[in-house]
């Protein structure tokens, strides 16, 4: 095979001359990061109280959680992106619109993607914190109201501080799709990494290197995710609980 | 107020179901390549001999870990260039079976997981009952091991076969009119995006809510059984 391997690519300046092409990549590691951190501390603030929801007594409440996971989860991610960016500025009040429109394109792209992204994610959220209530069982509830405490203070002191122990790794492996998928963003040309490795394919015709070093990228940021999901994961460990399965 | 026109998709519907067609290829084909090679990873994964276990273990990992849009593209973009380079041959449209090889390489990743579990869930004593009878190692997975796990993953699998649905919409990155491509290409087209927007996520809302509430009927009977 005649490939002209080339890493010293990532030295040279790009066409406009302001930066080099290992400065683009690094402007979509920034994005991707920025959009990625974004959309999952949306879809946590969002997901859990929705995910309480899920599990409380009132019908009506935990109906109306379960038909906003269906929407989201029930719609393919790179449609809602393309309802949020070109559907949602036409139907909202014409001076939301307008407003949205004459924003910078890299922010509009960004607010489209983080939205989408954020609510996208809480609906996997809402169906993790509901499991891990779930899996505590009705003992801990019976008990926590057993002892006086409301409702509420059940949630707070007993269900969730173990519930979302109990969800720690399958949250870890939501963050990191949440990561992945803020890759569909490319389709909507906001300049994360994945876009920016078919930038370098178009200016730089050296595709391996651009899509080796793009795909490694990716894989650090997983690791250094997964990394620190452990961490956590050790750090907030009950003892006695849940020792290593 | 922002006024609806959805007059230009009846004349598109043969125009969509052309899409919808090539969604369905992909799903398809995806899922009987996918479940057969993530069957076998996920043997290869669970076998006491080193060199199968590793290298499917770091297939699954690495496939796991990188975004499917980047899979997608290298499959356009830098295998066919390798390939040709190596083989030779001419250019011609590759799009549809480059998205064909990755979407059953990247879905066989995550099937296998789900498959791994499954045959994890099938009691030891099954195996070694097997083995009793003086079956060999083909037979007890074949016969015993494989029969009873693929009965437990049937609610995983289709599950992941929903997402996989709808993650065919990604084939956009490469230019493919899939359902969506072609929803998308009509709204630009006829300057009505917005209503070709909607209506597609309409259909896929309807399809894969009516997929999961099959889904989760066949997990109570399960329960009840």
């Amino acid at each position: 095979m005649n490939y002209h391997w080339n890493w010293s690519i990532f030295l040279q300046p790009v066409p406009s001359g302001e930066t080099t092409y290992l400065g683009w990549l690094l402007v979509g590691l920034q994005w991707t990061v920025a959009l990625s951190l974004c959309s999952w501390f949306t879809a946590l603030i969002i997901g859990t109280p929705l995910g309480v929801m899920r599990t409380l007594p009132n019908r009506f409440l935990s109906g109306l959680a379960g038909a906003y996971v269906a929407v989201f989860r029930n719609i393919p991610l790179l449609v809602q992106l393309f309802i949020w960016y070109f559907v949602i500025p036409e139907l909202v009040p014409v001076k939301i619109g307008d407003w949205f429109k004459q924003l910078n394109p890299v922010l509009q792209e960004f607010v489209a993607a983080w939205l989408c992204l954020g609510l996208f994610t809480s609906a996997r959220i809402v169906e993790q914190v509901r499991a891990g209530i779930d899996s505590l069982g009705r003992g801990q509830r019976g008990a926590g109201l057993a002892m006086g405490l409301t409702l509420g203070q059940t949630y707070r002191h007993v269900l969730l501080p173990m519930g979302f122990r109990i969800i720690l790794p399958p949250l870890t492996s939501e963050f990191l799709n949440c990561i992945k998928n803020s890759a569909v963003a490319t389709t909507i040309g906001f300049v994360e990494l994945s876009r920016q490795a078919q930038q370098l394919v178009d200016y730089t015709a050296q595709p391996f290197e651009a899509f080796i070093s793009v795909t490694l990228l990716y894989l650090v940021v997983n690791s250094i995710v997964m990394y620190f999901m452990r961490w956590l994961e050790r750090r907030t460990r009950v003892p006695g609980f849940m020792v290593a399965k | 107020m922002y006024e609806f026109d959805w007059s230009s998709i009846p004349g598109a519907l043969p125009f969509l179901v052309k899409g919808a067609v090539i969604t369905l290829q992909i799903t398809l084909t995806a899922v009987v390549f996918g479940v057969i090679w993530g069957t076998l990873l996920a043997v290869a994964r669970l076998s006491s001999w080193g060199f199968l276990a590793k290298p499917a273990a770091a297939y699954v990992n690495l496939l796991r870990s990188i975004p499917f849009v980047m899979v997608i593209l290298w499959f356009f973009l830098i295998v066919p260039q390798a390939i040709q380079a190596v083989f030779g041959g001419a250019t011609r449209d590759i799009r549809l079976t480059s998205a064909l090889v990755a979407f059953s390489l990247f879905q066989a990743a995550y099937y296998s997981e789900i498959i791994r579990a499954g045959i994890q869930s099938v009691p030891k004593g099954q195996a070694q009952a097997g083995y009793a009878l003086g079956m060999g190692y083909g037979q007890v997975m074949g016969l015993i091991v494989l029969p009873q796990a693929f009965r437990n993953m049937v609610p995983l699998l289709l599950t992941q076969t929903i997402i996989l649905f709808q993650d065919t919409s990604l084939v956009y990155v490469i230019g493919l009119a899939d359902f969506f491509g072609s929803a998308q290409k009509v709204g630009e087209r006829d300057g009505r995006l917005v209503e070709l927007l909607l209506f597609a996520g309409a259909i896929y809302f309807v399809i894969c809510s009516a997929l999961s509430y099959l889904v989760k009927r066949l997990q109570e009977q399960k329960v009840t059984a």
